[in-house]
């Protein structure tokens, strides 16, 4: 009895998101548009900009460091400013974030063997990737000023080796692309799990729903398992792009992915049938996912590390299921991470999805007041 | 008579090319000073002609002259001075009642030297001078048709057009509208009325009867009710046989028409038809059948062909004439929101095979007390039974007991008709071959094959009712409850509803069903008037209509008897007081 009424349910929720074909759009199209955006456009690495110069140097030396400057990789071109008004007007508009000004006696000051010095001006709007391209900059002046005084004088102390363990070549998209296979889905199961019981509710089937034997946690269950089934296609599709279609290639085991990816699921299916439960029609229930999702997102690490938040934040960091499938993602694809290390993040999240549906559940026995 | 207001010549309106046309070759006139009813069934072009005078659509072909202006080249001039309800008033639900009249005013660009003196005489007309910091939104039915109404008015204008304006109203409402629009038409106004209820067309002084796009009949509704002198009858003293004995006799070829009235039922015969007679019908010996006289109704179906001739076959195939529990019962039901009583102690039996009716005005309870009796709102003190379960203690027993339908058409309007019936039968447990069985003989019945495949929500009205119906019964169950089952559905639409109904009542299925529509409390066996939360009378329609017989209403309606049992109780409340 009890597996007949629940998998009708289940039937028909994957036919309401499946039947119309602008539903199945909704479903595939924008997690695989999010995916190649976030791939190719939401990037931190800075490349291919141009670089201001003003040059009031006459020597052959100012000469020699602009034209490194135009053979770094990291800078498109390099537009010389006739003066610092000038350049201050370029960075004004936005047209460099940077201007490098060389004073007029930096040729003079490197014969002599003095040290001449550098003005970098930053435009400090755009602080993180000013300070990316400030260390490009100090980088070349750094080389260069080496490399010529390495005919003359003593040289340098030590230098600074630095690598990059686990993403050696320090490729933004290797951090950036496998934690999608867990934002990108929570984003659709949010949805449909959180609009469908409004939608019944909005239409008044939920009140039909009610009246028929199914008990609230059957209903629970009936709204959940097409989340999940929805939820993992989605995972396993994009996993599958990110390892074939990226070359990011999977470290950890899969099983732990699987489970990993499941167990987080869940917690966001609790999470959307709370928002549900509490809202009363369909455009409720979406302002309440957008309450719920963009703090999640931010609270996750997603974009900024954890643990440069605020002490009085971390714990509501910690409570976030997204901030542990996180650490997993990127563990599992950046390093092999052992099952042992996956499983203290896992154990939060079957957590949160233990209360949360709990919760929900309570909530719906409340809708027969 | 009275100079027409709307000159309409030889209007044609075609939505998709190649579809039959919404509207064909229609002339007619409205005059101003008078109510002009718009009847038809659902889907006869009603709205689509309402929307085309109110140059918010462009005829295909003909003309439209509103006041002297043509709809095509002259739409803004006619918003300006015409006022139009359409079926679901847009009023701002989070807005107070004065914060709607301001934003139409601003919206009708109404003069700030006239608002004042206008908003009052609109409050007082409206008796809404009360409600003003009342959210729109948790008025009654009939108080947001009457602030719609004003929001229409806000620029008096000399053409009102009211779409289906009863819709969702109780009787006692739905006699202050009229009320309204009669003090309208005395100042010269002009009113269309577009209804589905006939009883409402015998109120207008001249109506434009539609079907399929087409005008029937247009004129003196009084005129198209004499055309049925003679064909009119109505048969007595059939007792428990009489859902039966209506089911024969709409077999007859002769009978175009057949409805329950209370104990009686009412046939309609064939133009040149002999009267019925027991043989014809088959009544039993005691049935006395004596001529009555014709109701609009009565012509309106018989203009539309009649109802149709299809063979009925019986919804469900299980018999539930011997239990011996009573099927439906509640115990001093009472329900509290607060220190606000919606239901006071209301105590009613159902026997088995019964159709009972809850009526009452909007807000008086009926509908708490309902969703009590559904499973859908506990309690606070006593309890409600359906076939001897108690639907707190065992709900999910309990209800595997019942079907239910809700007022509002509730079943997946982006599934197939087929995948509606597939869901319906798993969440009440049926799997494999009963499952198919099931689903096999609900399309049977109903007849839903030629829309199987179909989405529900996109199914001619007719079909949707027959597909709730017959999710809400796929579990055959020995209790089916009805929630305003046939509002605002056309007369012949209503009538194949009841006949499945009384079907099923013969084999035993017990019906509960919330109304405020006399057509559907005449099918009851039974009825309780509930009011401020209270039973304030129970017993046979024939029995509550007498209880208000007075010398200057001889034969009062149900409606009569409705209203004037409710206004009793609000006079003696308030000398109590």
């Amino acid at each position: 009895m009890v597996w007949t009424r629940l998998a009708a349910l289940i039937v028909k929720e994957l036919l309401a998101a499946f039947r119309d074909p602008r539903g199945r759009m909704a479903l595939v199209a924008p997690p695989l548009i999010q995916l190649f955006l976030f791939a190719y456009a939401a990037t931190l690495e800075v490349s291919h900009v141009p670089i201001g110069v003003v040059n009031q140097d006459w020597g052959a030396q100012s000469r020699q460091l602009i034209s490194r400057l135009e053979h770094a990789s990291a800078f498109s071109e390099v537009r010389l400013y006739a003066s610092e008004t000038e350049a201050r007007a370029a960075i004004d508009r936005q047209d460099v974030m940077v201007v490098v000004e060389i004073g007029q006696d930096f040729s003079r000051k490197l014969a002599a063997g003095e040290t001449p010095s550098i003005l970098v001006l930053l435009d400090g709007r755009r602080s993180n990737s000013a300070q990316i391209v400030n260390s490009y900059v100090n980088n070349i002046v750094a080389q260069y000023a080496a490399e010529f005084g390495a005919g003359r004088g003593p040289p340098p102390d030590s230098v600074i080796v630095d690598r990059s363990w686990y993403n050696p070549n320090r490729e933004y998209r290797n951090a950036m692309v496998p934690i999608l296979i867990a934002t990108l889905p929570m984003m659709t199961v949010m949805m449909i799990v959180g609009m469908s019981v409004a939608r019944e509710q909005e239409l008044g089937t939920f009140e039909q729903l009610l009246v028929s034997p199914l008990q609230p946690i059957e209903i629970v269950a009936g709204k959940s398992v097409p989340g999940l089934i929805v939820g993992l296609a989605q995972c396993g599709v994009i996993s599958l792009i990110v390892i074939y279609g990226f070359g990011i290639p999977l470290l950890g085991s899969a099983l732990v992915l699987s489970a990993a990816l499941t167990v987080f699921l869940l917690s966001i299916i609790g999470v959307a049938l709370f928002v549900s439960s509490l809202a009363t029609n369909q455009q409720q229930a979406m302002m309440g996912t957008m309450v719920v999702v963009m703090p999640a997102m931010l609270l996750s690490g997603f974009s900024s590390p954890v643990q440069n938040m605020p002490d009085w934040l971390q714990p509501l960091a910690l409570a976030n299921p997204l901030t542990h499938i996180l650490v997993v993602l990127r563990g599992l694809f950046l390093r092999d991470m052992p099952a042992a290390l996956a499983a203290q993040h896992i154990w939060p999240m079957a957590g949160m999805a233990i209360v949360t549906i709990i919760v929900a559940a309570w909530m719906f026995r409340r809708k027969v007041q | 008579m009275n100079a027409p207001l709307v000159r309409i010549d030889n209007l044609t309106k075609t939505f998709v090319a190649g579809a039959p046309a919404a509207i064909e070759a229609l002339t007619t006139q409205i005059r101003a000073g008078q109510v002009t009813g718009l009847v038809g069934p659902d889907g006869a072009g009603k709205t689509t002609l309402m929307r085309l005078i109110a140059a918010l659509l462009t005829p295909s072909a003909g003309r439209i002259d509103v006041l002297g202006l043509d709809v095509t080249t002259q739409g803004p001039a006619i918003h300006d001075t015409i006022g139009y309800m359409p079926q679901r008033f847009g009023l701002y639900e989070d807005l107070t009642v004065m914060e709607n009249l301001r934003l139409y005013a601003d919206l009708r660009g109404l003069p700030d030297g006239e608002r004042a003196a206008t908003y009052e005489r609109l409050l007082a007309f409206t008796d809404l001078a009360r409600f003003t910091d009342r959210l729109a939104g948790a008025l009654s039915g009939g108080m947001k048709q009457k602030l719609g109404l004003a929001c229409a008015m806000l620029r008096s204008p000399k053409l009102l057009l009211l779409d289906e304006p009863s819709v969702g109203v109780d009787p006692i409402s739905r006699r202050e509208l009229w009320r309204m629009v009669y003090a309208l038409i005395a100042d010269g106004v002009g009113v269309v009325w577009s209804t589905a209820y006939l009883d409402e067309a015998e109120n207008c002084a001249e109506v434009i009867v539609m079907n399929a796009g087409r005008v029937l009949y247009q004129g003196d509704p009084k005129a198209m009710t004499a055309q049925m002198a003679g064909r009119v009858f109505q048969a007595h003293g059939a007792g428990e046989e009489r859902r039966a004995l209506l089911a024969r006799a709409l077999a007859d070829p002769a009978v175009v028409d057949g409805v329950m009235q209370g104990e009686a039922i009412r046939l309609v015969m064939a133009e040149g038809c002999p009267p019925p007679s027991r043989e014809t019908i088959g009544a039993p010996p005691q049935t006395e059948i004596a001529p009555a006289p014709p109701r609009f109704e009565d012509a309106f179906v018989a203009a539309l062909g009649g109802i149709p001739k299809r063979a009925l076959s019986a919804p469900g195939r299980r018999d539930f004439s011997n239990g011996s529990v009573a099927p439906v019962e509640a115990k001093g039901l009472t329900r509290r929101f607060g220190d606000f009583t919606a239901a006071d102690h209301i105590t009613f039996s159902i026997r088995r095979g019964e159709i009972f009716g809850l009526l009452g005005p909007n807000g008086a309870g009926k509908s708490t007390t309902f969703k009590m009796m559904c499973g859908l709102l506990r309690p606070s003190e006593g309890e409600a039974l359906v076939d001897g379960l108690d639907l707190y203690k065992a709900p999910s027993a309990a209800r595997a007991k019942l079907g239910y339908m809700a007022q509002k058409f509730s079943l997946y309007g982006d599934l197939s008709t087929r995948q509606n019936l597939d869901f319906f039968a798993g969440a009440y447990g049926l799997s494999g071959a009963r499952r198919r069985d099931a689903v096999a003989h609900a399309i049977e019945t109903f007849d839903l094959a030629p829309y199987a495949k179909t989405n529900a929500g996109e199914l001619p009205l007719g079909y949707k009712q027959r597909l709730a119906l017959s999710c809400a019964i796929m579990h055959e169950p020995p209790v089916l409850f009805l929630d305003e089952p046939t509002s605002g559905v056309d007369p012949l639409t209503r009538r194949e509803f009841w006949a499945y109904i009384n079907a099923m009542v013969g084999r035993g299925v017990t019906v509960m069903v919330t109304t405020h529509f006399m057509d559907e409390a005449e099918y009851c066996d039974r009825v309780a008037l509930i009011y401020r939360g209270q039973a304030i009378a129970t017993g046979t329609p024939a029995e509550l209509q007498a209880s208000v017989r007075t010398p200057q209403r001889p034969t009062p309606t149900l409606e009569d008897a409705f209203i004037a049992l409710v206004e009793a109780r609000e006079n003696g409340r308030k000398e109590a007081a």
